[in-house]
């Protein structure tokens, strides 16, 4: 907290105190959702009043009524179904190879040796600016969007599982070993457990790049998805539907990002005790 | 059982145990010859030799930076680059100057780690119970006290009944009242599960209160091997113990009085 400077006690300020600390967990919590309230508020009322063209921009009632069309008649379904198979198949691939990699590397020094330099040099590259190459070389099919969000999950996981291993506490590995536990057991109860919070984090950039890169690929060439369903409606000028599109792909974020908030919470339950401590 | 051979003992030291005193080297349950460590240039361990019999209590004294956890890393069969010979029979366990429980297990798992059975659970509080926290099993390390911690790691070595049960400075991080509780708590688990131990301390008074052998440690070499012939249990005011409290302040250049300097 704010540093309080050290007086004489002053009763009615001490009791205070503890309120003001709890108070913004409960009571003002609604204050927070005023400004975007307004925000929203303040854009219907633009629209409504011939401010802001809906050519440009779709008034927020414009964008549920485009939603609830879309969703009726399915096109938003499948194209959201195309997005999340896409995603999926990206974060396995990409997950699962930085897992693996940043595992070899963080547990043997030969594949420290042999996999993380080229790793480490190719992490400067934005992995977005490989659209070109990318094309050349898998073409405009699925393969360039699966292979984007893959390359996007692959270098915050890989970093993640490296580091975590890396830095586990070299002496609870040396207690685990007097306690008679062979590697794979010493790999099952310690290292892994201890590299977990880093993978979680991992995981969790892994899944923000992810989507990032999703929404790149689907808008560079696609016939199906999120990305494809907000190009097409540009072109009609249909700023309801892009705007649709930014909304679901930010809902999707939020909802993978408390998924493995939640998953978190019950993996590393061992934490909140250091924490209160 | 961790023997590992040694090409150059050295004939003068060790001969004359082989043949009359066999069973002394029976009852040995550890028994260390000509170790080495060099970390570097620097050695720190220059032909230590070492033996500890069956339930004998033995401290390791000597300054800081002597090599005290180093030979102790070497007994405990943790450092792969030390030269020289080290034979222990039966079971090791070690507790470190830190607790080293493993943060993400439960104090119950913590002390049934790498340990299998039918009766684990049962070991495992009677173990708990021991150290006189037989209601704490359910609880995460980082939810204990420092001294608490320190039990914990205690019941973990113990539940595996060692024969040999290698202590660094386990006491040291403690205050000086939880220091007295753990001195306590140490006779006692050492009258009822009759292991020996290699306690390394920087207190002397401590080592006096729990050992049966003091040695010290420096130049890389055992320079002092003394008994404590006190009878048990032992208090500071025992007579004979200022005396040896005297002698072994001298042996590690300690001033005996506060000096001004
Ligand atoms: N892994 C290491 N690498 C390099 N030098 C080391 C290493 N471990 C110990 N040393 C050196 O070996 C010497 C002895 O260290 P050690 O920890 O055994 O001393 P100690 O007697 O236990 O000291 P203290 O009483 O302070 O714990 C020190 O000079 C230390 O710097
Ligand atoms: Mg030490």
């Amino acid at each position: 907290m704010t540093a309080t400077p050290v007086r004489a006690p002053r009763t009615g300020r001490e009791r205070t105190r503890p309120q003001q600390r709890s108070r913004p967990a409960r009571a003002t919590r609604w204050r927070r959702i005023i400004t975007p309230l307004l925000v929203v508020v303040l854009w219907e009322g633009a629209s409504r009043a011939g401010i802001l063209p809906p050519d440009k921009l779709s008034a927020p009632s414009d964008v549920l009524a485009a939603g609830w069309r879309l969703a009726a008649d399915g096109t938003l379904w499948h194209n959201l179904l195309d997005s999340l198979v896409r995603a999926v198949i990206g974060l396995a691939i990409g997950g699962g190879l930085g897992l693996a990699l940043g595992s070899v590397a963080g547990l043997l020094r030969l594949g420290d040796d042999l996999v993380d330099p080229p790793v480490q040099m190719a992490r400067m590259l934005p992995h977005l600016g490989l659209v070109p190459l990318l094309l050349i070389w898998v073409g405009i099919g699925e393969p360039l969007k699966i292979s984007l969000v893959a390359l996007g999950a692959f270098f915050p996981v890989y970093l993640n599982t490296y580091g975590g291993i890396r830095g586990i506490d070299e002496r609870l590995v040396e207690a685990a070993r007097t306690c008679g536990l062979s590697a794979a057991a010493r790999l099952r109860h310690v290292v892994l457990p201890g590299a977990l919070p880093s993978l979680f984090l991992g995981l969790r950039l892994a899944f923000g790049a992810g989507w990032l890169s999703l929404v790149v690929g689907e808008q560079v060439n696609a016939d199906s998805g999120l990305g494809f369903m907000m190009m097409e409606a540009r072109e009609f000028a249909q700023t309801d539907v892009v705007v649709l599109g930014l909304l679901i792909y930010a809902l999707l974020g939020l909802l993978s990002d408390l998924a493995l908030r939640t998953a978190e919470g019950r993996a590393l339950a061992w934490r909140r005790g250091l924490e209160a401590s | 059982m961790a023997a590992r051979p040694r090409s150059e003992l050295n004939p003068a030291t060790t001969a004359p145990d082989v043949a009359p005193d066999l069973t002394a080297a029976d009852l040995a349950v550890v028994t260390a010859r000509g170790i080495t460590r060099a970390f570097g240039d620097t050695t720190v361990l220059d032909g230590v030799d070492l033996r500890i019999r069956r339930g004998e209590v033995v401290a390791l004294l000597g300054a800081s930076g002597s090599g005290k956890s180093t030979l102790l890393r070497v007994l405990a069969g943790l450092d792969s680059g030390a030269d020289g010979e080290v034979r222990t029979s039966g079971r090791t366990a070690v507790v470190f100057q830190e607790h080293r429980l493993l943060p993400w297990k439960r104090v119950a798992d913590n002390i049934a780690l790498g340990l299998r059975g039918p009766d684990l659970a049962r070991r495992t509080s009677a173990a708990l119970a021991g150290v006189g926290l037989a209601d704490r099993g359910r609880a995460w390390p980082a939810e204990l006290s420092g001294g608490q911690a320190q039990r914990v790691a205690l019941a973990r070595a113990l539940v595996r009944e060692p024969d040999i049960l290698l202590l660094d400075e386990p006491f040291a991080a403690l205050d000086a009242l939880n220091r007295l509780r753990m001195q306590a708590l140490f006779f006692r688990l050492r009258g009822e599960h009759d292991f020996a131990a290699l306690l390394v301390t920087h207190d002397v008074n401590e080592a006096l209160l729990l050992a049966d052998r003091l040695l010290v440690l420096e130049d890389g070499r055992i320079a002092e091997d003394t008994p404590v012939p006190l009878p048990h249990p032992r208090t500071q005011d025992d007579p004979g113990f200022g005396a040896l409290r005297r002698h072994l302040l001298t042996r590690l250049r300690v001033p005996l009085v506060p000096d001004r300097s």
